[in-house]
């Protein structure tokens, strides 16, 4: 009887921090389905978790008519793809090098690697402005007249200002070159006798056993880009190359509707959760190993 | 370049034949290796380190965004700005006819106010352009703290109020958490799932969500209270008043980022062999004790990594506060990386949110290394 109660104090606490965690969720759902008045006046009880009374989709299709949800979806997949995949191959190329082949000067990258750690991308946002509107870049699209192909000196308002910044990654080199090391050197021995180059080593070796460190590089640069805010605020003027995040701002302007903007937050949120509760397993372990070693 | 090569090999003896293979593949292991670091380098530096070395040079100079005259060369006049902090005594207003102190109708001392000694007053031009902080009275004297730049002094201070609640409070809640979701239950996976549930959703969300949640005459969090205080609780305009707003992002940023303490934690935990706790009950101890002796000791090196990425995120507090409270009231949640955005992209002054940013490097720098001496492994 005793164990019994323990039990149950056991399961209450836990029980309880859950409902922490989850009510303002709880909440940005439940109220994306009510009308306005009703949101705001069940906010006032418990009631404002409870799905009840006048329960629509109205919210959602309020919310797609004032934003180009669909587009601005597309425009953050895009971006978020294009970055973590180009970060899988530089920064695992990069911790492969760093690792593994002997070269003069690596203890000198990797140090210069891990100081910029403590540089938070805000602090550099402005600089890194300035640079992206001078660089060139071959354009296909937007050429004067009816050229094919033009050079254009201004990366503002584009897609890649959005991606190629921010594929290099101090902490995903890290990951890679410590999961490298941890690996044994036999593997690159065997593979030099039978004639690999150092490129086959990384790629056809190297690179299929490290599930794990592409599993967490993959989750924590998809996190950090999905919900990138200050950056497209500063380089993205046209709607149609916006990622999901500034489409928040359209609730903002005018009248704020209060059920609209949880539709909004819903819609952008559902997604990540639904990946997140799928693979949730790979999320815990992957997050437990960018610590374990550290 | 191989015919060559294989004339020489012909030419010389063996042992500095293999020696000369052994050199060629020592040269391409070492061409592979830069080979392979190069994207990442190009981009680091024309992405990362450039920036970064453009925001120090801007730091000494008046750039602006758009600006009609040409950039100059200013020294440390940003840093002095930035840094400069005085403590002025101002005396009270004596009264000529009585001799006594002047006082208002409630009895308060009445003192001379700081701005006639800070604008254009000839006897004291080292006060010059200083503005008015924070002040304290003592006696018939007025201790007034003047600064360069008294809305950068604030943020100072709120960042480490933010980072000194931060660090222990996330960090300890984080392992507690974490010690609840290691017990051997049924479904506690199910907890952890749950617990991690807001480090997946982006701070944008979030701090919206929030807004909502703190709302002054609406909000969640006030009908809560009420419900549970039967009533008795007076509604609190939570992010709208200068004491609670930030204990509020306080609260709620740890909210958001515990659980992926959480995980840390556990991951340490579980590192640890179970035959340690066997031999520990063996040997009589209880729950306390196995933890302190056991559990801790074992979790040296993930209360570092912990200890030093809670400071780190701490320190760069900004989206939830830009979004929540933009910094008010009366600069109330203002931050250092608030302040750098604020002046540099806002106002466009480019130079003096540089120094902020270089500041805030050497700043987070310096505590970086004090808590890598302190947490050094002594053995």
């Amino acid at each position: 009887m005793k164990n019994r109660l323990i039990l149950l104090g056991r399961y209450g606490l836990l029980i309880i921090i859950a409902l922490i965690f989850i009510f303002p969720i709880v909440f940005m759902l439940v109220s994306s389905l009510k009308p306005d008045e009703q949101l705001l006046r069940d906010s006032g009880s418990l009631l404002a978790f409870v799905p009840y009374g006048d329960l629509s989709f109205d919210n959602y299709i309020e919310a797609f008519r004032r934003v180009p949800i669909a587009r601005f979806i597309l425009n953050s997949v895009f971006i978020t793809t294009t970055t973590t995949i180009l970060a899988l191959i530089v920064n695992s190329m990069a911790g492969f090098a760093i690792a593994v082949p002997r070269w003069k000067g690596k203890s000198i990258v990797l140090a210069v690697i891990i100081a910029t750690l403590i540089v938070p991308f805000d602090t550099i946002a402005i600089p890194l402005l300035l640079i992206v509107s001078k660089l060139p870049w071959i354009s296909f699209t937007g050429c004067e007249s009816s050229a094919f192909v033009c050079l254009t000196t201004n990366w503002l308002d584009t897609y890649h200002v959005q991606i190629i910044p921010f594929i290099v990654g101090a902490f995903t080199i890290f990951l890679f070159v410590q999961f490298f090391r941890s690996l044994p050197y036999e593997l690159v021995e065997a593979a030099l006798i039978d004639g690999a180059n150092w490129f086959q080593i990384y790629y056809r070796i190297y690179m299929p056993i490290s599930g794990p460190v592409v599993a967490t590089v993959t989750i924590l640069t998809f996190l950090a880009k999905w919900g990138d805010y200050l950056w497209p605020i500063m380089v993205v003027q046209s709607e149609e190359l916006r990622p999901v995040q500034i489409g928040v701002s359209y609730f903002f302007q005018l009248d704020v509707a209060w059920g609209e903007i949880m539709a909004y937050l819903s819609i952008i949120t559902i997604p990540v959760l639904i990946l997140y509760l799928s693979l949730q397993r790979a999320f815990i372990e992957s997050i437990a190993a960018s610590g374990v070693k550290g | 370049m191989s015919t060559s090569g294989s004339a020489q090999a012909t030419a010389v003896s063996p042992t500095s034949a293999s020696s000369q293979k052994f050199g060629r593949m020592r040269l391409q292991e070492a061409r592979a290796g830069v080979a392979m670091i190069a994207p990442a380098a190009f981009l680091m530096l024309g992405f990362l380190i450039i920036p970064f070395l453009m925001a120090f040079g801007f730091a000494f100079t008046n750039q602006r965004l758009i600006s009609p005259n040409p950039t100059e060369f200013v020294g440390m006049r940003n840093f002095e700005r930035l840094l400069t902090v005085r403590v002025f005594p101002i005396e009270a207003e004596i009264d000529p006819a009585t001799g006594d102190v002047v006082r208002d109708e409630e009895g308060t001392i009445v003192f001379p106010r700081a701005r006639n000694f800070t604008r254009d007053n000839p006897d004291y031009p080292e006060l010059d352009g200083l503005q008015e902080s924070f002040s304290w009275v003592r006696g018939t004297t007025q201790y007034t703290v003047l600064a360069g730049d008294s809305v950068f002094l604030r943020s100072l201070f709120n960042i480490f109020y933010f980072a000194i609640v931060i660090v222990p409070v996330q960090g300890g809640l984080g392992l507690v958490l974490a010690l609840l979701v290691n017990q051997k239950l049924r479904g506690i996976n199910i907890f952890r799932t749950i617990y991690f549930i807001p480090v997946v959703i982006s701070m944008v969300i979030v701090s919206i969500l929030w807004r909502f949640i703190y709302d002054g005459n609406n909000g969640l969090l006030n009908s809560l209270l009420g419900l549970f205080t039967m009533g008795a609780f007076q509604p609190i305009d939570w992010l709208g008043n200068t004491q609670t707003a930030m204990p509020a992002i306080m609260m709620m940023s740890i909210w958001q980022a515990v659980g992926f303490h959480m995980v840390i934690w556990l991951a340490g935990l579980q590192t640890i062999p179970g035959s340690l706790y066997e031999a520990a009950q063996v040997a009589g101890a209880n729950n306390w004790q196995q933890f302190r002796y056991v559990t801790w000791p074992g979790l040296r090196n993930t209360a570092v990594f912990v200890l030093i990425t809670i400071t780190m995120a701490a320190f760069s507090l900004f989206t939830q506060v830009d979004i929540m409270t933009r910094g008010g009231p009366l600069d109330s949640t203002t931050t250092i990386i608030h302040q750098a955005v604020q002046r540099g992209y806002q106002k466009q002054d480019i130079a003096y949110g540089s120094a902020i940013s270089v500041f805030f490097f050497l700043m987070v720098l310096t505590i970086a290394l004090i808590q890598r001496y302190l947490t050094r492994d002594r053995d």
